[in-house]
């Protein structure tokens, strides 16, 4: 269920993308100079980064490191496990 | 003179940074080739993103925006936003634990494990090297032509070129990826930093963006270009697909393995999306803004905006920094070169030398393809200077190829059942679409409508199916790189499940140990 709310909502942002309803449009102009289809995708931007922060929060792919187990991150790929 | 003399100085400050990696190093080669999968978040995250800022992001981006308007950053820079950290999340952190439970050091390695291919690997790897080696060509041409042109002319091209070639040559010799994650880190940083300032500089001494936004809003022939009329909604949704590339990109799949821990990548997914906008949206926004005060460009020749952006109005030495951090993406280079020498001495030498090769001996190689494909570089740049437009033609159909290989690698991390047959189908459709789609973009160079015109038909037998836009060929007004995505998945799903599935012995090796 977590998955599917996380893929639906990544889904969602990806759709959000698209503005279609901004495109002829220069007004609002965002702190005077900056027009609405640039300062929409800024913001689209700041929260693309919103996003991930709840990916990475809640589907951070697991059993990638096998240190990851023993809460160690060297990372020394020649040291075997024991 | 003063803002190359910068240059300059910065050249010598990089150089000093890539060769003082060198001692931190071990001489290993893993540590040559991956900086000993040693790098921490920040480095990591500053490493891939300036990786990924080249003087086709920077300077092509402005350029862009002066001919079609506002919309490029939504076309680039957001969408990359959104897919290249989705990439790095799901992708890149399964690369980088593969390559670190294996021992991979590149895509073609871990393929031809993961498949136990030998010809589909190296057909993968012929591919993969083609497309990369214009990156290297345009990076030394940008370097020559951004320092002529910070010169006022004094520097020739001949000797900023090679000047680029060789300070990027001497920290990748000495300092190998250690050298160049630390160079790119600098460099991230210096850009982020100074081309801030530029912005509120500029802003102050045009009296103000309000004031210049207001008057091309009563202009005509400039409004549009404060709206996105001149791309296409088709061509808008099918740009997201180019992003891909980033994970298929060599040395970005390279650069994956360098990470300390794979808690690396957190910091690098969650802030990519802010430095993108921090870029781009000044970079964008100068370039519309170039439109009001150069007007009259035409394409090509709008490429150098920024730079007459900033030498016009900041002061000769903030002209200079940021002309360094210019020359800064324009070196972005370097990670493309020590990604081919790493491509070269792993999937050529090490593949076919076998245990012979001692660790001294990749090492030497390494070192060995780093000045060849730098010489060979140079070369190219001085005596094809006057048809760089190839080369910026090859690097914009490489976006395509690379972002239509990314299904043979998101196959090979998470579909079990994919086969070496279906990667080999996927990567013939994508190098037989890709040579396609050039031929049909040069057989209608002569029909290419202007910015601002409407597309035409390519043959009018076919109606609509290929139109010829301003930028190139679209299939029904989409850009080929969805169709070619499309196929790759459609190849290698169809040739995987139509031939013998891998042994039971390697799919436990990936996906049950």
């Amino acid at each position: 269920m977590k998955a599917f709310a996380l893929a639906a909502l990544t889904a969602a942002f990806y759709v959000l993308h698209q503005d279609v309803w901004n495109w002829r449009d220069t007004t609002p102009l965002l702190f005077g100079f900056l027009p609405i289809g640039l300062a929409y995708h800024a913001g689209y931007s700041l929260c693309a980064a919103g996003i991930m922060a709840v990916l990475v929060k809640h589907a951070w792919p697991k059993g990638l490191d096998p240190d990851e187990v023993h809460g160690e991150h060297a990372g020394n790929p020649n040291e075997k496990q024991p | 003179m003063i803002p190359a003399i910068v240059v300059f100085i910065y050249l010598a400050i990089i150089l000093y940074v890539g060769i003082f990696a060198f001692r931190r190093g071990n001489n290993t080669s893993e540590d040559f080739f991956l900086a000993g999968r040693s790098l921490g978040p920040w480095v990591f995250l500053l490493t891939v993103f300036g990786t990924n800022m080249t003087a086709f992001a920077i300077l092509g981006s402005s350029g862009l925006a002066y001919q079609r308007g506002i919309g490029v950053y939504g076309l680039m820079a957001s969408s990359s936003g959104l897919v290249i950290p989705l990439c790095l999340l799901f992708i890149g952190t399964k690369l980088w634990s593969v390559g670190k439970k294996h021992g991979h050091m590149t895509q073609v390695q871990y393929f031809r494990d993961r498949w136990e291919c030998n010809g589909t690997g190296t057909v993968i790897f012929s591919l993969t090297a083609l497309m990369m080696i214009p990156y290297i060509v345009i990076g030394i041409m940008g370097g020559g032509q951004t320092l002529e042109a910070l010169s006022g002319g004094l520097v020739p091209y001949w000797f900023g070129g090679g000047l680029v070639a060789l300070v990027v040559m001497s920290y990748v010799f000495f300092g190998g990826m250690r050298g160049v994650a630390w160079v790119n880190a600098f460099q991230t940083v210096m850009f982020l930093l100074f081309g801030g300032v530029a912005f509120f500089l500029i802003a102050r001494n045009l009296g103000g963006f309000d004031k210049i936004v207001a008057e091309m809003m009563a202009n005509p022939a400039q409004a549009p270009l404060l709206t996105r009329q001149r791309i296409s909604p088709e061509e808008f949704f099918s740009y997201t697909f180019i992003p891909l590339s980033a994970i298929m990109f060599p040395h970005m799949a390279i650069m994956c393995m360098t990470a300390k821990s794979v808690l690396s990548f957190k910091k690098t997914v969650v802030w990519y999306p802010v430095c993108i906008m921090l870029i781009w949206l000044p970079s964008v926004f100068l370039g519309v803004i170039a439109a009001h005060q150069f007007p009259g460009l035409r394409m090509g020749e709008s490429d150098d905006v920024l730079l007459r952006m900033l030498s016009d109005n900041t002061n000769v030495i903030l002209a200079g920094v940021l002309g360094a951090a210019i020359m800064a993406c324009v070196m972005a280079t370097d990670s493309q070169i020590m990604a081919l020498s790493t491509m070269f001495t792993t999937d050529v030498v090490s593949h076919y030398g076998g245990e012979k090769v001692s660790e001294q001996r990749r090492i030497w190689a390494g070192r060995a393809f780093a000045v060849l494909f730098t010489v060979i570089g140079y070369a190219v740049a001085l005596m094809l200077q006057d048809i760089k437009s190839i080369f910026d033609l090859a690097i914009r159909f490489g976006f395509s190829g690379f972002a239509s290989l990314a299904p043979i690698m998101l196959a090979a991390l998470y579909w079990k059942r994919s086969t070496k047959w279906g990667a080999l189908a996927a990567t013939l459709w994508v190098a037989t679409g890709t040579g396609f789609l050039w031929w049909l973009h040069e057989h209608s160079a002569l029909i290419a409508p202007k910015p601002g015109q409407a597309a035409v038909p390519v043959f009018e037998s076919l109606g609509n199916l290929f139109l010829r836009t301003p930028s190139g060929v679209t299939i029904h007004g989409y850009m080929p790189v969805m169709f070619l995505c499309l196929g790759s998945v459609l190849f290698m799903v169809a040739f995987s499940l139509m031939t013998k599935p891998p042994r039971r012995e390697v799919i436990d090796r990936y996906f049950n140990s």
